[in-house]
C-alpha cells in the first residue's frame, strides 16, 4: 500500500492485507451466490420453493470457521499493534504540546519548533500534552495515532525511515480550526538534524507570564488571537489603552480599554459587544477567573503591544 | 371475518381530526405518527448532510464557513442518531407490527406508548431549538466528547437536554415492547413460535432499557459539569476526559444495535416471504440476535483504542469485538440459504432486501478493519470510519426500512405503489449510496481525518465522486418518497395478503381493524409455514 515510512508500516500492513484478503473473499463469494440463487430460483424458472430442513452440521461449520478466521485476525491485528507500545529506553524524547489549534515541538534543551523535525533512523518518543481540550496526534504514513488528552501523559514512538516531508493531522476534533491544526514532519539526516536543533531558539518567554498561564487555562485564545488576527472574538493585541465602539443596551459608545474595561469584558462579557462582533457568543468567566488574579491578567494585556 | 369490519384509519373514537391522531393509543395510529416525524426528521438531516457534501467539493471555503461546518456535522449527527435511526425501526415497525405479529390488540401500555411519542416530540422540538437560540448550533459533533463540550459557547446544555429526553422516550418504548412481548402473546404462541422480527425488536427492547440510562447520567453529569462547575471530566477541576468517552461509549455502542438488530429483524421477515420458503435456521437467528445484543455491551472500548487505554483494556476489547462480528455472519448466510431453492419474486422489497444485504456485508466486514487494534489505529478519526458506519447505519439500516415500508405499506394503509418507479429508486439509491460512501473508505486508509472542513487537495477527487454520489441519493430519495405517496393517494386497493405472506400481519385486512383482530388468530408451530 505504501512505502516503508516507518518500523510499523510492515506490521499494520500486514494486517491490513490479511483483513481485506478474508473481507473481499467473503464478499464477492457471498454476493455471487446470492445472484445465482436469484436467478437460478426466480419463480420463472423455479415455481415451487422447496422446503429445506435445517442442517446442524451445516450451522457449526459456518459457526466455527468464521471464529477461527476473527481469532486469526485478531492476533494480527494484534502484533501489529504492540511493538507502538514498547518505545526504546534510548530513544529521543521530544515533547508534543497541542493547543486550539497549534503543534508545538519542544526538543531536549527546552528549544522549540512548529516543524516536527527528525533523524533518519533513530528512534524518538514523542510525549503528548494537551493545554486545553482532546487533540489527536496523527502522522498517516508513518501509522502511528495517540490522542493527546488533557491531564493524561499519553505518548507514542516511531522510527522514521525514508527521508521526506510528511503530513501530521489533528484527528480529534477540537472546535472552530481543527482542519487547520497542521504541521509538517521533516525527515532528515542525523547531520543535518543536529544544525537545524543548533540553530534553534529557546521557548518563548510569554509562557512563564502567569497572566497568559490563567488566559490560556480558561481557553480564552481559542477565539482571541494575540497576533491581531480576528478569530471568534477581538484580538487582544494593543487592545490596552485602545479606543472602540462598543454597542451598551442598544447604543454605539466609544470607549478606552482600560482595566475596568477588561475586567468587566471577562465577567460580563455581553455588556459591552464590540461593535462587528456578535453578542452571546461568550461565556461569564465569573468565579473561573478569580479576582486577585486580575491584576495579573490585566499585566499581560499591557505586554501585547 | 366478522361483519362490522372498519379499519383503524377510519375509526371514530372519542375525538376527531388531528386530535384523533395526537391522543391516540392505538399502536397503529402511533406508529403513523412516529413515521411523519421521523420522514420529516431525516430529510431535515439528509439536506444539512448535502450541504456538507458541497461545502467539501473543493478545498478551502466553498458555501461555509467553517463553525457552520461545524454546526452542521452536529446536527446532523444529533438528527439522524437521536431522531431517526434509533427510535426508526422500533418507533414505526416495531410499534405497528410486533403486536400484530404475536397476536395481540396493542402493546402493554397504550398510554406510555402515546407519553413516550409526546416524550420524543418535546426532545425533537428541544433539539431543533439549540440550532436556533442565539449561542449558535452545538459544534461538539454528536459525540459531545469533553472537555470540549464543557467549555465551547455554544447551546450544548439545550442539546444535550433534548437527547436525555429522547433518552427517556427510547427506554419507555423499550419497556412497553419487553413487557408486551412477555404478557400479551396470543394464545398458543410460545416464544419460539414468534416470527424473527419480534425477536429482534426483544432483544432491541433490552438495550434500550438497559442502555439508555447510562447515556442520560453521562449528559446530566456533562450538563452539571457546564452549570455549576462540578469536575466530572475537565482536567482542570480535577475530572477525567477519558471517563466521559467510556460511559458515551457503554450506551453509544450498545446504540448500534439497537440501530441495527430490528433492521436485521425486518429483513428476516422480507427473505421468507419472497422466497415462499421457510426461514433458514430459524432458532440461530434468534439466538443470534440475543448473543448480539449481550456480547454487543462489551465491546464499547473501541471506540476508544487512541484514547490511552491500557493494553489490556485494548486487548480485550479487540478480541470481543472480533467475536460480536461472528453472529451477524451467521444471520448473513442464513438469509443467502433461505433463497437456495426458493421461489424467488423479485418485488421492490425483496431487491431493498438483496441491497441491504450487500451493503451490510460491506459495513460489516470493514468493521473487522476496525476491530483489529493495529489497523483501527490508521483509520481511527477518519473519514473510513465516516463510510463504515454509514454502510451500517444507512446502507443497513436505513435500507431496512425502505424495505420495511415497501413490505409493509400495503398493510399499513391498504393502498399498493407503483412497482417499476419503486425499482428505479431502488437502484438510484444503491448507485448513489455507493459513490458517496465508497471513496471515503479509500482516502480514509490515506489518512483523510474525519470532521475536517478543510483538506489536502490529493483527496479532492474522491470528495467530488462523494458529492455526486449525494445528489444521486437525495434525488433517489425524493423519487422513493414521491412514488409511495402517490401510492396511498391514489394507488390501488391493496388485497390482505399481497405477498403471499404466511405471518400474523397477512391474515387480517387492509388496513386492519382498531383491535386486529376480530376473531382468535390462528397461531401456527413454525410462522413461516410455507406448504
Amino acid at each position: 500500500m505504501f512505502a516503508n515510512n516507518s518500523n510499523f508500516v510492515q506490521g499494520v500492513d500486514t494486517a491490513f492485507y490479511l483483513i481485506f484478503g478474508v473481507a473481499i473473499f467473503f464478499l464477492v463469494m457471498l454476493t455471487t451466490i446470492m445472484i445465482v440463487f436469484v436467478i437460478k430460483y426466480n419463480k420463472k424458472r423455479h415455481a415451487h420453493a422447496v422446503q429445506i430442513k435445517d442442517s446442524s452440521t451445516l450451522e457449526i461449520v459456518w459457526t466455527t470457521i468464521p471464529i477461527i478466521l476473527v481469532l486469526v485476525m485478531f492476533y494480527f491485528g494484534w502484533e501489529g499493534f504492540l511493538p507502538m507500545r514498547r518505545a526504546p529506553k534510548d530513544a529521543m524524547q521530544v515533547k508534543v504540546i497541542a493547543k486550539m489549534w497549534k503543534w508545538t515541538f519542544e526538543y531536549p534543551g527546552m528549544k522549540q519548533s512548529d516543524t516536527l523535525m527528525l533523524p533518519i533512523n533513530r528512534a524518538v518518543k514523542m510525549n503528548l500534552f494537551s493545554k486545553d481540550v482532546i487533540h489527536g496526534f496523527s502522522i498517516p504514513s508513518f501509522r502511528v495515532k495517540e490522542d493527546v488528552v488533557p491531564g493524561k501523559n499519553n505518548y507514542t514512538w516511531f522510527e522514521p525511515k525514508i527521508i521526506g516531508n510528511y503530513d501530521l493531522f489533528c484527528s480529534a476534533y477540537c472546535g472552530l480550526s481543527h482542519s487547520y491544526m497542521l504541521a509538517l514532519v521533516k525527515i532528515v539526516s542525523q547531520e543535518e538534524f543536529d544544525k537545524w536543533l543548533a540553530g534553534l531558539p529557546v521557548k518563548k518567554a510569554e509562557d512563564n507570564n502567569e497572566g497568559f498561564k490563567i488566559l490560556e487555562k480558561n481557553g480564552c485564545f481559542s477565539c482571541h488571537s494575540t497576533d491581531g488576527r480576528k478569530i471568534v472574538g477581538p484580538t487582544f493585541k494593543g487592545l490596552y489603552g485602545s479606543k472602540h465602539d462598543v454597542m451598551t443596551d442598544g447604543v454605539t459608545r466609544n470607549i478606552t480599554a482600560d482595566s475596568i474595561y477588561i475586567e468587566t469584558s471577562i465577567m460580563d462579557p455581553n455588556k459591552d459587544v464590540v461593535v462587528g462582533y456578535p453578542s452571546g457568543v461568550m461565556k461569564s468567566y465569573k468565579g473561573l477567573i478569580r479576582d486577585k488574579d486580575m491584576p495579573k491578567v490585566i499585566d499581560y494585556f499591557k505586554t501585547l503591544k | 371475518m366478522s361483519t362490522e369490519y372498519i379499519s383503524f384509519l377510519e375509526h371514530q373514537g372519542k375525538y376527531k381530526g388531528i386530535r384523533s391522531w395526537i391522543f391516540a393509543t392505538d399502536h397503529k395510529r402511533i406508529a403513523f405518527l412516529y413515521m411523519y416525524a421521523i420522514a420529516s426528521f431525516f430529510l431535515i438531516g439528509a439536506i444539512l448532510g448535502l450541504l456538507m457534501r458541497i461545502e467539501l467539493i473543493s478545498p478551502g471555503e466553498t458555501i461555509m464557513k467553517p463553525q457552520t461546518y461545524n454546526g452542521l456535522f452536529t446536527v446532523h449527527g444529533i438528527i439522524m442518531i437521536f431522531m431517526v435511526v434509533i427510535p426508526g425501526l422500533s418507533a414505526v415497525f416495531g410499534n405497528f407490527f410486533l403486536p400484530i405479529l404475536i397476536g395481540a390488540k396493542d402493546v402493554a401500555f397504550p398510554k406510555l406508548n402515546l407519553f413516550s411519542w409526546w416524550l420524543f416530540m418535546l426532545g425533537s422540538i428541544l433539539a431543533v431549538a439549540s440550532q436556533l437560540l442565539k449561542s449558535g448550533p452545538p459544534d461538539t459533533g454528536w459525540t459531545f466528547y469533553a472537555p470540549y463540550s464543557t467549555t465551547t459557547g455554544t447551546n450544548v446544555i439545550t442539546a444535550t437536554t433534548a437527547a436525555f429526553i429522547l433518552g427517556f422516550s427510547s427506554i419507555l418504548t423499550g419497556l412497553n415492547f419487553i413487557v408486551t412481548v412477555h404478557r400479551m402473546r396470543a394464545p398458543g404462541m410460545k416464544f419460539f413460535n414468534m416470527p424473527l422480527f419480534p425477536w429482534a425488536i426483544y432483544a432491541t427492547a433490552w438495550i434500550q432499557l438497559l442502555a439508555t440510562p447510562v447515556v442520560g447520567i453521562t449528559l446530566i453529569m456533562l450538563i452539571a459539569e457546564r452549570l455549576f462547575g462540578i469536575g466530572f471530566f475537565n482536567p482542570d477541576l480535577g475530572g477525567d476526559p477519558v471517563l466521559f468517552q467510556h460511559l458515551f461509549w457503554i450506551y453509544s455502542h450498545p446504540a448500534v444495535y439497537i440501530m441495527i438488530l430490528p433492521a436485521m429483524g425486518v429483513i428476516t421477515e422480507i427473505i421468507p416471504t419472497f422466497c415462499q420458503k421457510k426461514v433458514y435456521g430459524y432458532k440461530a437467528i434468534a439466538m443470534s440476535s440475543l448473543a448480539i445484543a449481550g456480547v454487543g455491551f462489551l465491546v464499547w472500548g473501541h471506540h476508544m483504542y487512541t484514547s490511552g487505554m491500557s493494553e489490556q483494556a485494548r486487548w480485550f476489547f479487540s478480541l470481543l469485538t472480533f467475536l460480536v462480528a461472528v453472529p451477524s455472519a451467521i444471520k448473513v448466510f442464513n438469509w443467502i440459504s433461505t433463497m437456495y431453492k426458493g421461489s424467488i419474486d423479485m418485488k421492490p422489497p425483496f431487491l431493498f432486501a438483496l441491497f441491504f444485504i450487500f451493503l451490510f456485508m460491506i459495513g460489516g466486514l470493514t468493521g473487522l478493519i476496525l476491530g483489529s487494534v493495529a489497523t483501527d489505529i490508521q483509520v481511527h478519526d477518519t473519514s473510513f470510519i465516516v463510510a463504515h458506519f454509514h454502510y451500517i447505519i444507512f446502507g443497513g439500516m436505513g435500507f431496512a426500512f425502505f424495505a420495511a415500508i415497501h413490505y409493509w405499506l400495503p398493510k399499513m394503509y391498504g393502498k399498493m405503489y407503483n412497482f417499476t418507479r419503486a425499482n428505479i429508486a431502488a437502484v438510484a439509491l444503491f448507485i448513489g449510496f455507493n459513490l458517496l460512501y465508497f471513496p471515503q473508505f479509500l482516502i480514509g486508509i490515506q489518512g483523510m481525518p474525519r470532521r475536517y472542513f478543510d483538506y489536502p487537495p490529493r483527496f479532492q477527487w474522491a470528495q467530488i465522486t462523494s458529492t455526486i454520489g449525494g445528489f444521486i441519493l437525495v434525488s433517489a430519495v425524493i423519487l422513493m418518497i414521491t412514488n409511495l405517496i402517490i401510492g396511498v393517494r391514489r394507488g390501488a386497493k391493496a388485497p390482505a395478503n399481497p405477498w403471499n405472506g404466511t405471518t400474523l400481519e397477512w391474515q387480517i385486512p387492509s388496513p386492519p381493524s382498531l383491535e386486529n383482530f376480530d376473531e382468535e388468530p390462528l397461531v401456527k408451530e413454525n410462522p413461516y409455514d410455507y406448504k
